[in-house]
This record gives C-alpha cells, structure tokens and sequence, in this order.
C-alpha cells in the first residue's frame, strides 16, 4: 500500500527521469540520455498524458503533486488534486504573468516592515515558490531524511501543519507565513477558478460546492429556486466559447 | 523638452464616473474638452462580453481592470513612527484603471450623504458639547448642504438607474424605505431589486429586533430602462460577477454606458487614453493653471497641453498625489498641523458574522452587486444616541451576500481544517447553507491619518509615490464592538445551526486583505483656505481655474459608499462651472 | 543596520565558472569560503531534465536562465552625446544568473588567447610602427605572457573535458588541427566532435581555398570522460540544445558538473543563494577591503559579511558594476583620460553568409555547442599582413550549425515573404537544405567604448545602474569588410543553388538582436595602476585583498570566445593566491 501511495504520487516517473540521467554520467552509458524522452512519454500513473511542466522542475513537480494530493484527497466528493490539475494550475500560473511579477511594484529599498504592510520580498511568486519548496524539502530532509513527497500522509501532515501555523522556520530566512499563504492562495485558485487555467478539470471544484459557473443569469432563478438546489448545469468559458 | 499643443477650454485627469460626468456637462456647454485617461480605452461590447467577463481568477484574484501597482503604488505605514513600505500589490482596495475608471466594475451602491455629513462638527457640538469630539479628530463641516445637493443626488441617481425605495417623500416617511434618509425631492428611478433569501431572512429579524430594514439603493437596473440623457440599460440579471466586474448586460450603472459613450459623440470632446498626466502646471502668479503636461506612454513622449480650466477626475488618492507632486496649495504637516493637502485621509471598517443554516438553499450565487437588506438605526438616525457608546460617527448593517464566486467566497464553520476530506466535506455542505450579516462603518478624520510625498520610493515615471499613514482609533474601535454586539444579537435571535460571530477589529489596519475602495479625502472641502484644498464647488483655494472631484474631497468619511455624492457633487461642480465660473473666472467664494 | 556576520577567510561573489574554480581550490587550500551567489541554486539532474529543457520559448525566446532585466539592467548609448537609456529586455547579451551562472548556458567554445592578445600594443608596434595603431584605440600589453598560462590553459581544457584537436604540440605542426595556434605541452583531452555534412563540405571548400581549416574546440564531450578531479562527463547527444539549455547528458563542461559540486562537498565552502551583494567594504586606509554587504533577496535581510579575502567572480559587467558602485579604484573618464574603472569595455563583431543547396540534407538539429570546422588564416595567423586592410585584430572564419531550434533558424532566401504561402513553402523546402558561413571577428578597445555610473535610472535595490557607451569604429568596420569578403569568396565556391551573401555591419550597435554574451572589459589587467583595474594576477591595484577574475580583465576583445582565458586566468589567479599571497599579503606586483 505504501509503495504504491508512492508511485502514485510521481515518485516512480521522477526516479526514473533522474537516474536516466546521473546513470548516463556515472555508468558511461552513451545512450542513457537518448532513452529519456521515450521514457517521458510513458503514461504515468493516473489519467491523461503526462502534464509537461512549463515551470516546475522534478523536485519542484514531485513537490507539488504531493502537495495537492495530500490537501485536497479523492473522495466521493471529488478526484484527487493532481487529477483536479491544480499542479498544472499551479505550474502554469508560476511560468505566466502573475508568477513573473506582473502588477507587483518590485523596486527597492527593501525592507521586512510589518505584518500589515504587506508583501515586501524582493522576489517574484514563482522565484518564492522555487525557494519555498527547497526550503521545505531541506526541512524534510533533516527531520525525515526524505523529501516531501517521499514522506507517508501523516508525515506530510505534519509538515502542513507546520507551515501553516509557521512552527516551521527556514534556515535560509525565507519567511515560512509568505510562503505558505501563497502556496494556499494557488491551491484554492486551481481548484475554483476556471477550468482555462488548467485547474478545476471537469469542473470538479464547482461540482463539489454547487457554484454554476458562468452563465449566471439567474434573474428568473433568483425567484423560482429560492431556497432550493439549483439543477445541477455546471458551465466553463471554454463552454460557451 | 515637451511638446507643446495647442491650448483647449478644459482638460480632464482621468476618465470615469466625474470625468464622464465633466466631459459630457461642459462640451455640451460648447467648451473644447479633451480627457486625459492614463489607461486603455473600454467597451462593455468588446470588454465585458460573454463568457470572458466571468473569470474571476482575472478579475478578481489577478484584478485586471484596476490599477496597476507595478507602474504606480503607494507607501503605507499605520503611523508616523513606522517606516513606510510600498504597497507592493493591490488588497485593501481597488482603484480603477482606464475609462470609465472604477465606475466600471463597482457594486452599484448608492447613497445620499446629508447633513449628518456636511454639518458634522456643529450638530455633534450643539447636541454633545465640544469635549465630545476627541482633540486630534480634526472632522470638520464641508460647507455644503443638503438643500443644495439634493437636485443632484436626483439627477445623478437617474442618470445611473438606482433602483431603490424611497423612505422620506419631501419629508413623509414611506413604508418600505429607510425612515432615516435626508427628504428627497422624488422616488428612485427604479423599483428595489428582487429580494433573496437572506435578504428577506435577515429583513424578519431586523424588524423582530425593533429595527428599520429596506433594500439597499444601488445602481443595478431592477428592470430595462432609459435615462434622462437616452442611455439605454438592461434589467439586471443577478449573475453574482458585479464587483471587480465590468457589466455584459448593461444592467449597471456605469459611466461606460451613460455619460461617456454620449459625450465622446460630440465633437468638443477628445479622449486621449494611454496619457499619464506627471503634473498640473501653475502660471508665475502661481493663482491659475495652464495646464498639464502628460506621457503618452504608446510611445514614452511627453507633452503639454495647455488649458483655459483643468479639472482632476481622477481616482481620489490619484488626484491626491498629483495635486502633491504638481506643488499646488500647501502640503499638510501632522505635527505643525499647518498644510492641507494630504490632510485627513479616511477609510471604512467592518464587522461580519456569517450564519450557518442546515437545509436552507441560498443560492448566493445569484446576486448582484447591491442585493442585500440594510438598516441605517445606527446610522442616520440622530436619535440614536451616542453618547453612552463614545463614538462620533456611525454603520449600517446589511444582511445578505453579494456573490458566491468560489475562490473568495466559501463560507465555513471557526474551526474547520484548512484542507483534506473534513475541509471538502464542509466546503460541500455549508457553500449553499449559510448567510452574511455585515457592517460597514465611519471613519472619522483623526490629524495623524494623511498623505504626503514618500522620501523613499518612485514610480516607473521617476516620480516619488505618494504615503499613506493610517490606522484605525479609539473611535472606530469603539463604534466597532457596538456594531458587532448588534450583529451577533440580530443573528443569535435567527437560530442558526451554526454561526461565525462578528468580532470588532482591534488589529491595525492591514493593507493584504481586501477591506473597501472608499478611500476619501487629501483634497478636502472646506470653509475656508486655511481649513481646506478646495471650496463647497470643488474649486481649488489656489487655483481658481482648477476644480478637484471624486471622494478626495470629503472632509472625514460617512458608513455609507461614496458614489452617490462623487455623483452628485460633479453635476454640482458641472453646473457652477457653467453657470457662475464661465462668466466670470475667479474664484466662486471669497477666501 | 546590517547584520554582521562571522568574519572568513575569503568571500566569493558569483559562482559560476570563476567562483567555482576559485572556491574548491581556495577551500582545498584549507581557506573558509563564503561563496554568495545572487541567484537559485540549481541542479543538473532536477533542472536540466528531458523532456523540459528541450523548451525553446522558455530558455531561448524568453531567457529563462539570463539575468532579470525587471530587477537589475545596463543603460545603453552608442558615444557620449546619445542620451543612455535602460536595456529594458535582454537580447545582444545574455548574462548568466543563479549557481553555475553562463557556465550552464554557454555553448562550449574554449580557445587559448595567445600573446597576439596578451602582448598586442608591443607586437603590432613592432612590426608596422606606432602610427599604426589609431590614437583613440587604447589597447595595452596585458602583463601576463601566453608561456605564463600553458599550465593553466591545460588545467581548465582537461577540467572541462575540451574536445578537439592540436595543431601545435610543443612546436611541432599537428595535421588537423590549428597550425596558428602557440605550442601546447599536451593534445585537448577528448578528440573532436564527430563532423556534419555542413562541416565537412566547409573543410573541403576551405582546403581548395588554401586555408587551413580545423574542428573548433569545444567543452563539449566527444565521449566519457573522466576529469582530473574525478568530474564525470558523459558523451555528447548532438541535441541541438546547447546555447542557453542545461545540458541534461552531463557532457557540456559546466562548473555544475565540475568544480562546484566538488567545492560543496568541502566542509571549508558555505554557498549562500539569493545573496545579492550591493557593496565592497573598504578598510578606513582604502588600501584593503573589509567583506561585504549584501541582502538576503529572500526577506529582504540586509547581512555583512567581513572576510580577509574577496573575490569578485560575477558575470563581467556586474564585477564593473560592483567595481564602481563600491567606489574601489578611480573611475574611468573618456575625456581627460583619467581612470580607469570602467575603461576600455569591448564586444566582439560578426558576419555571415546562408547558403542554399536544393536537395542536401543538413539536419541541423543535430548539433552541439561547438559543431563546427574553423579557419584562422585571418585572425592568429601572424603573418597574416593586416597593413593591406588596415586593421588591427581579425577575425576567424567557420562553417556549420549549432542548432536548428525552429522559432529562431529557419534559413530563407533573401526577398522571400514574410508570410503567407510562399513563405510557408520556402520554410519547408530550406529548413533542412541550409548552411552557414560565418566569422566572429575582434573588436579593439576605444578611448570612447566604456563603463559608467549611470545619474538617471536605478535598479530595484536603489542603486544606479551602469552605463554602457558602445559602438563599432572604423577599425572593426574594417574586419567586417574583409570578413565578409573572404566568407563570399568562400562560399561562392562551394556552387550553392542560392545565397543570402555576408555583409559587413555599417549600421551602430543595437541591444535588440542577440549578438554575443563576449562582453570584456572595465576591470582590466595591466602592468601599472595607471592603464589597469588590476595587475596580471587579477590582483587589486588599490586594495591588496581584492582579487577580479573573468573576461572583465580583457583589456580588448579578440575574434576568439573568451572562456578559455577567463578559465585560465582564474586557475593562474588561484595558484597566485595560494602560493604567494597567503605567504605574503601585499600587492604580488609593486606599483
């Protein structure tokens, strides 16, 4: 049960990719390297073709799909978080606009200021995300001798709960409360927002609470539904597009 | 060097609701207007069209019609002794960007400020004695009047299809309305809204608990309808995208559907968008203006354009700025209290409790931007007596919700997890079951709440920001344990399976999470110059060719949202421009 | 106020293929390091994995591993009466960022510059007299003799597994290799590159021409190899991802693969990432450095760290940029001649010819970094005679591809449509029927091509930018006439269906398109404190303690890729180190 938990979580593909390469240096193996994108192309575990990350590198996606699964789990309430794709939410949101800094004023001087003050790190989402998961994966390294993504579920929960109350703290100063409001920030996005970004997939997210999504012209409904389920007609842009 | 063009009558900063209002007003006097818009030209037909326009990730989370903090920002600190940090994105609120400004993507709400507002120090001091107003709460009266606003509040309210039911009838209270508004000259354009669920759950209770509830005035067509200048709307069709939203059904009102598109038909307005004006220039006597010089930032160049009269339309903290950075009147000093321009910067404050009915079906996301049920009892009913409480000032409180888009609206009981099964299950059970009860409260002028230039940080113009210094007293403090006594009395006596209860805020203000775009004052109305940056017309004590709109010139701020007297003020300063100020350009009250 | 740390042995800024040297030797030498690296950490295995790194938008179109311009940038002139403005996106250059720096991204090209460089101004005066050299060109002997670096050119070919083949072995002539280049004690460590159609048809067009043509060494490896420090490369996949990529198969010589991994694992280096160093403290005598300061870029931290060492070892123009922020040695100033931080800042020129053979198969996705066959009849060719052109320097000639990466190649004949069908047939039909002739050519250093303190714009830690004043002069347009010349000629030979002829550039320098990342200059090496930054060991005129490594110390710019010497150099400085100056710590050349 354990192993496969493990390999369901992308430890199998990742392995692979990484010791193709670092085998190809060590064993001399001139072909190693020729193999890999065959190997790549492999299906890995779960369903759809393998997601091909703009942004996240293997640690950084193994990272991920550990994250949204552990957070958001299958049940009857909806699949599992990497098949919901928020890793390709969130991968795409870190390669795009928001993830390069788009909108965020970025001159110094820099200073920590006050909780009230707001963001004031001199690095973009996607450069704090990158820091945040090695900083978090050097935690887990020193209380576990694991990454994240290698520990067991309640492992990880513990490692959730030390971030989100900020029990944990970086050794590189990276403010954990930063970090992890961000990460948050992404997985709730991924799973709410619409399905054009690459998260909520099948629209599972607004399944889960009821939301319609987009049509929304509930001037009739307002009336006729009042204090009832609204049928079931769950619509994304791509739908109407 | 700038490019000098040929001088026009009028220059407009900013292209949105007083703007609009400027534009169409004085190029129907047969004045040149040309506006100034430093953002992107907007239609609701090419902009706001279905599906596009409901994507909240875009426009809520990633606020892409607002401003863009990368270019320009300012420096917050919640006071003197802090350092001041620049706000490094947008939270606490929402200035708009490009035309039709955030007049584009507000809810809607619109009220009228009265006398309780405009005379607030004399009817505090006759009522209360002078000691009831702390020392350093530097309120003080406007200079203007109800009486004289009235006609406006109406033309303004007609102009943006304010649906609404009247509560005082040239001084008869009506059924249905709010009993304590100032007597208004007629009925709202429009019929209330459709009521909710919650609204009508929380109207029960209010009334159970001896209070005076009624549909909120807002600016979301209750049905099709035309307005006084032609403008055509459509009946709002409650989709729960109206805040941080632009409007497909033309069902809001919005400068974009009413005043713009009709003024850019005549041929004495000229829209120049992508114009970033860096600042408002002064003649040698230093008692007109000239003009502004201007980035068109299409192309990095810069220009000036003279100008007869300049009027500042801007976002309120953007006039602020650019009154500060041009050198025009004297910049305020909290410690000398000498200065005016900066002086009392105001927000808002709240309290929520969120109630939690097992079974019921709320449908949230059938809302629009002003769907919910108010009482003003601690508002604008002067009976209610503050004395025991020690505040100045007051709230409303609303029941209902505006919207139910799911990243930022998923309700769920103190203590739930912030993920796994149990935080999927609660989010399942409770997104359709539960109901907000709110309120919205003052904000009075306090002498160490300002604006000033930052010594520190610039924006992409090379020009310094401008810093915020603002907390929250001991005023708002108080009313705010009031306001959240009452809150939770009213839900406790609805039974609800579960319920959040409202707390009264204690924390300084922060500027990350989303609060309110009720930013007023910097460019104060006043009596006189040594009290204020401009007189009861918007014109400024200076200059007497410059006029400054929008919510920088209220002098402390109300519980109420500020459109509807940013409306109403802009015909106001419109109509004293054409009538008095072109016949003879000097100034319209005698310093 | 900072916070102050621990004082070490020596501080390293920047740890790409300098720091990295620096740091495993300094440390092996029992020295405590600090190596402070402004960007991520990366890792070959994590980052340069297939199938992401084979992205041509992202690390090509969108320089993902180059510096941030957003945060830190050049202003940029062609001579002094330009007004400078900010390079506000990358694209003739592309500096390095993050461990490992252009280590990771470069192609692999590794030359020894011989004493035609080291000793340029005294071999050029020698043989056509000093009225030769134009008065505005300030090349300057370097101090440092090609017998001096032998060792160490060698030291670095076998560290970053060079693969190619010597023309010159301890003065005998090798066949198929470069019969110009000095005297090698030893052969390259790897035989070259298996060759392409491209390369072995320029071979055989080269030889009917009289040259002497050779496969070009290059760091990429022709099959495993293990290094002298027990770096493991494997073979060369011929991917086409090369320039700009990581390389996923270990086979690129990179300081990632090689000497940084191994200084990691020394107790005596601590590596400290987003450490972004904004000053070099000066002791109060100005004759030593202190340490320095720098901000922790992941809180904004700002840290001191005092050690008895610093070595600047950053992409070259932040080393200048550092240089002159921090106020170390008298900046250059063009117009008195005074100074010379900042001095003689030089690029590199090129031109090239597309030929067209209907129906050849040249698959140029099968390349690597260095694939290609040289000619250096024009260029370390001494009796080479420059007099009938009238230039000093040259340039070298080659024939092949590096990659066939189709958002940026995409060969087509001159006047064939932009777009449309036309277009899309011409893209299909040559793509793979192209090849290329090209020469990289020398640019001599210019009273007037240098390096300053810009007084406008500031990066976003507040400090002012660098200014870069750049342009070709007549000598380099003279070696881009010849240059192109000798490529026509060339290629006319080879019979191709069509051909877009080289061109010698007459247009000024341009940021926009990517040109070279060969900037050198602005530190440069000399033999008295009066023409240099810095003597042969890279050693401070001004402050004993400071050491500059890289292609800063160039005091001109040869036709030649400049990672051999700055490999070189740093082993020379390192051993310089170790062996005189932690004996004796004082000048290692008195003034």
């Amino acid at each position: 049960m354990q192993n496969e938990e493990k390999k369901d979580e992308g430890f199998g593909r990742r392995d692979f990719l990484k010791s193709a390469v670092a085998g190809g240096a060590v064993a001399a193996a001139a072909t190693a390297a020729v193999t890999v994108p065959q190997g790549a192309q492999a299906q890995p575990a779960g369903n759809g073709p393998a997601p091909g990350y703009a942004f996240l590198n293997l640690d950084e996606a193994a990272f991920v799909e550990a994250l949204v699964d552990h957070m958001v789990p299958a049940d009857q309430l909806s699949p599992k978080g990497t098949d919901m794709g928020l890793a390709i939410f969130i991968d795409r949101a870190l390669a795009g606009g928001w993830g390069k800094g788009d909108r965020l004023y970025m001159q110094g001087p820099w200073k920590p200021g006050v909780p009230s003050q707001g963001y004031q790190l001199p690095l973009t989402p996607a450069e704090l995300y990158r820091a945040g998961i090695a900083a978090t994966n050097a935690h887990c390294m020193k209380t576990y001798s694991k990454s994240f993504d290698r520990l067991d579920a309640t492992q990880r929960q513990e490692v959730l709960l030390g971030l989100s109350s900020a029990k944990i703290t970086f050794a590189d100063g990276l403010p954990v409360r930063v970090f992890w409001s961000t990460v948050y920030q992404t997985v709730i996005e991924g799973m709410f927002s619409d399905p054009i970004y690459g998260g909520n997939r099948d629209k599972a997210g607004w399944k889960m609470i009821g939301f319609p999504g987009v049509i929304a012209n509930h001037a009739q409904n307002i009336i006729k539904y009042r204090d009832k389920k609204l049928p079931p007609n769950f619509v994304g842009i791509a739908d109407m597009s | 060097m700038a490019k000098k063009l040929p001088e026009v009558d009028v220059v407009l900063v900013g292209l949105g609701w007083t703007g609009g209002i400027l534009a169409k007003e004085l190029s129907e006097a047969g004045l040149k207007v040309v506006a100034l818009e430093r953002g992107a030209p907007r239609t609701p037909q090419e902009d706001f069209s279905l599906p596009r326009i409901r994507d909240e990730l875009r426009f809520s989370s990633r606020n892409d019609l607002t401003q863009n903090t990368q270019r320009d920002t300012l420096t917050i600190r919640n006071n003197p002794s802090q350092d001041a940090l620049p706000m490094r994105r947008l939270g606490s609120f929402l200035p708009g960007e490009g035309v039709g400004g955030a007049g584009a993507h507000w809810n809607g709400v619109t009220w009228r400020w009265n006398d309780t507002e405009f005379k607030i120090r004399s009817r505090y001091e006759e009522r209360y004695g002078k000691k009831f107003i702390p020392e350093d709460m530097t309120i003080q009266d406007w200079g203007i009047t109800y009486a004289e606003l009235e006609p406006y509040y109406e033309k303004f309210e007609r102009t943006a299809a304010v649906s609404g039911k009247a509560g005082n009838l040239r001084g008869r209270i009506e059924n249905g309305g709010n009993p304590f508004e100032g007597a208004r000259n007629s009925e709202y354009p429009l019929p209330p809204l459709n009521q909710s669920l919650a609204c009508d759950m929380f109207t029960a209770a209010a009334k159970d608990n001896g209070y005076h509830p009624f549909p909120r005035p807002v600016a979301n067509a209750s049905r099709a309808y035309t307005n006084p200048d032609g403008s055509k709307f459509g009946p709002c069709e409650y989709c729960g995208f109206c805040e941080r939203f632009g409007c497909e059904a033309n069902a809001k009102g919005s400068p974009l559907i009413t005043v713009i598109p009709i003024a850019m038909r005549n041929p004495n307005f000229e829209l120049r968008t992508h114009s970033w004006v860096t600042k408002v220039l002064k003649d040698p006597s230093g008692k007109k203006v000239t003009g502004v010089t201007y980035t068109n930032t299409l192309n990095g160049e810069e220009y000036e354009q003279p100008a007869g009269m300049v009027a500042l339309t801007a976002y309120a903290i953007n006039n602020v700025h650019l009154m500060l950075l041009s050198g025009i009147g004297k910049p305020y000093d909290p410690v000398a209290q000498t200065g005016v321009v900066g002086k009392n910067y105001c927000y808002q404050t709240g309290a929520a409790a969120t109630l939690f009915f097992e079974g019921r079906q709320f449908n949230p996301f059938m809302g629009t931007g002003g769907l919910n049920v108010g009482m003003d009892d601690f508002h604008y009913d002067w009976n209610f007596d503050r004395a025991p409480h020690g505040f100045i000032g007051g709230y409303n409180v609303a029941g209902g919700m505006t919207h139910g888009r799911p990243i930022s609206y998923r309700p769920l009981p103190a203590g739930t997890p912030q993920w796994g099964k149990e935080w999927k299950a609660a989010s399942a059970k409770w997104y359709n079951s539960a109901m907000i009860i709110s309120s919205s409260g003052s904000v009075m002028a306090n002498r160490y709440n300002y604006f000033e230039l930052d010594p520190n940080y610039r924006n992409v113009f090379g020009a310094p920001l401008m810093r915020m210094t603002f907390d929250y007293k001991a005023n708002e403090h108080r009313m705010g344990e009031h306001a959240a006594n009452v809150i939770n009395r009213i839900a406790k006596s609805m039974n609800p399976t579960l319920m959040n209860p409202a707390t009264a805020r204690t924390e300084p203000w922060s500027v990350v999470p989303y609060q309110s775009t009720h930013n007023t004052g910097g460019t104060i109305m006043g009596t006189n110059p040594g009290n204020s940056v401009v007189n009861k017309y918007c014109q400024s004590w200076d200059c007497h060719n410059l006029f400054v709109l929008g919510a920088g010139v209220f002098p402390h701020n109300s519980a109420y949202n500020p459109t509807g007297p940013v409306g109403a003020l802009a015909y106001w300063t419109a109509d004293a421009i054409k009538n008095r100020y072109l016949k003879n350009q000097a100034p319209l009250v005698s310093a | 106020m900072p916070k102050v740390m621990k004082e070490v042995d020596a501080v390293i800024i920047g740890l790409g293929w300098t720091g990295g040297i620096l740091a495993k030797e300094l440390a092996e030498a029992g020295l405590k390091v600090v190596a402070l690296e402004r960007g991520a950490m990366r890792t070959p295995a994590a980052d340069f994995s297939v199938p992401m790194i084979r992205d041509e938008l992202r690390f090509t179109s969108r320089n993902e591993m180059g510096q941030n311009v957003a945060r830190d940038t050049l202003t940029v002139r062609n001579n002094p009466s330009q007004e400078a403005l900010p390079m506000r996106r990358l694209g003739s250059f592309i500096p390095g960022e993050g461990a490992g720096g252009a280590g990771l991204h470069w192609n692999g090209q590794t030359w020894r510059w011989t004493d035609m460089e080291l000793r340029i101004r005294t071999m050029y005066e020698e043989r056509y007299g000093k009225k030769y050299i134009p008065a505005d060109m300030t090349i300057q002997d370097w101090g440092v003799t090609y017998d001096e670096l032998e060792p160490y050119y060698e030291r670095f070919e076998y560290t970053a597994g060079v693969s190619g083949k010597a023309g010159n072995l301890r003065g005998k002539i090798q066949p198929g290799g470069n019969p110009f280049e000095a005297p090698r004690q030893r052969d390259y460590p790897l035989p070259p590159l298996n060759q392409s159609l491209a390369c072995e048809m320029f071979t055989d067009a080269a030889k009917n021409a009289g040259y002497h043509p050779f496969p070009r060494p290059t760091a990429n490896a022709s099959r495993t190899y293990t290094n002298p420090d027990g770096a493991t490369l494997s073979a060369c996949q011929y991917c086409g991802f090369c320039e700009r990529f990581g390389c996923e198969a270990n086979a690129k010589g990179s300081p990632l693969t090689t000497v940084i991994p191994i200084a990691l694992r020394n107790p005596n280096v601590e590596l400290r990432t987003h450490s972004w160093v904004t000053r070099i403290n000066k002791a109060a005598d100005g004759k030593r450095v202190t340490g320095v300061t720098y901000i922790n870029t992941l809180n904004g931290e700002e840290i001191e760290q005092p050690a008895a060492i610093v070595v600047l070892c950053a992409f070259v123009l932040n080393n200048v940029h550092l240089m002159l922020t921090s106020a170390i040695g008298k900046p250059y100033d063009p117009v008195s001649q005074t100074g010379v931080v900042g001095k003689n800042y030089c690029y590199q020129t090129a031109a090239g010819a597309t030929l067209f053979f209907e129906g050849r198969n040249f698959n140029p996705f099968m390349s690597t970094g260095g694939l290609n066959v040289t000619v250096d009849d024009f260029y370390t060719n001494w009796a080479f005679d420059r007099a009938q052109y009238g230039y000093v320097g040259g340039s070298h000639i080659f024939g092949g591809m590096f990659h066939g990466r189709p958002i940026a190649y995409r060969p087509m004949p001159a006047d064939t449509p932009q777009w449309g069908s036309e277009w899309k047939a011409a893209s299909a039909k040559w793509y793979n029927s192209a090849m290329s002739i090209n020469a990289s050519g020398s640019v001599m250093a210019n009273r007037y091509n240098y390096l300053d303190l810009d007084p406008t714009y500031r990066n976003v830690f507040g400090q002012p930018l660098m200014r870069m004043t750049f342009d070709y002069k007549p000598n380099e347009h003279k070696v881009g006439q010849h240059a192109a010349q000798a490529i026509n000629d060339l290629a006319k030979t080879m019979n191709p269906t069509l051909m877009n002829p080289a061109t010698a550039r007459t247009d000024p320098w341009s940021v926009v398109p990517y040109q070279s990342t060969h900037n050198t200059g602005g530190t440069v090496m000399g033999t008295n404190p009066s023409n240099s930054v810095v003597n042969k060991y890279g050693q401070s005129w001004d402050c004993h303690n400071l050491f500059v490594t890289g292609a800063g110390l160039f005091s001109h710019n040869s036709a030649y890729n400049p990672t051999g010497p700055v490999g070189a150099l740093a082993y020379w400085t390192v051993d310089a180190i170790k062996k005189q100056y932690l004996k004796k710590q004082g000048p290692l050349v008195s003034a």
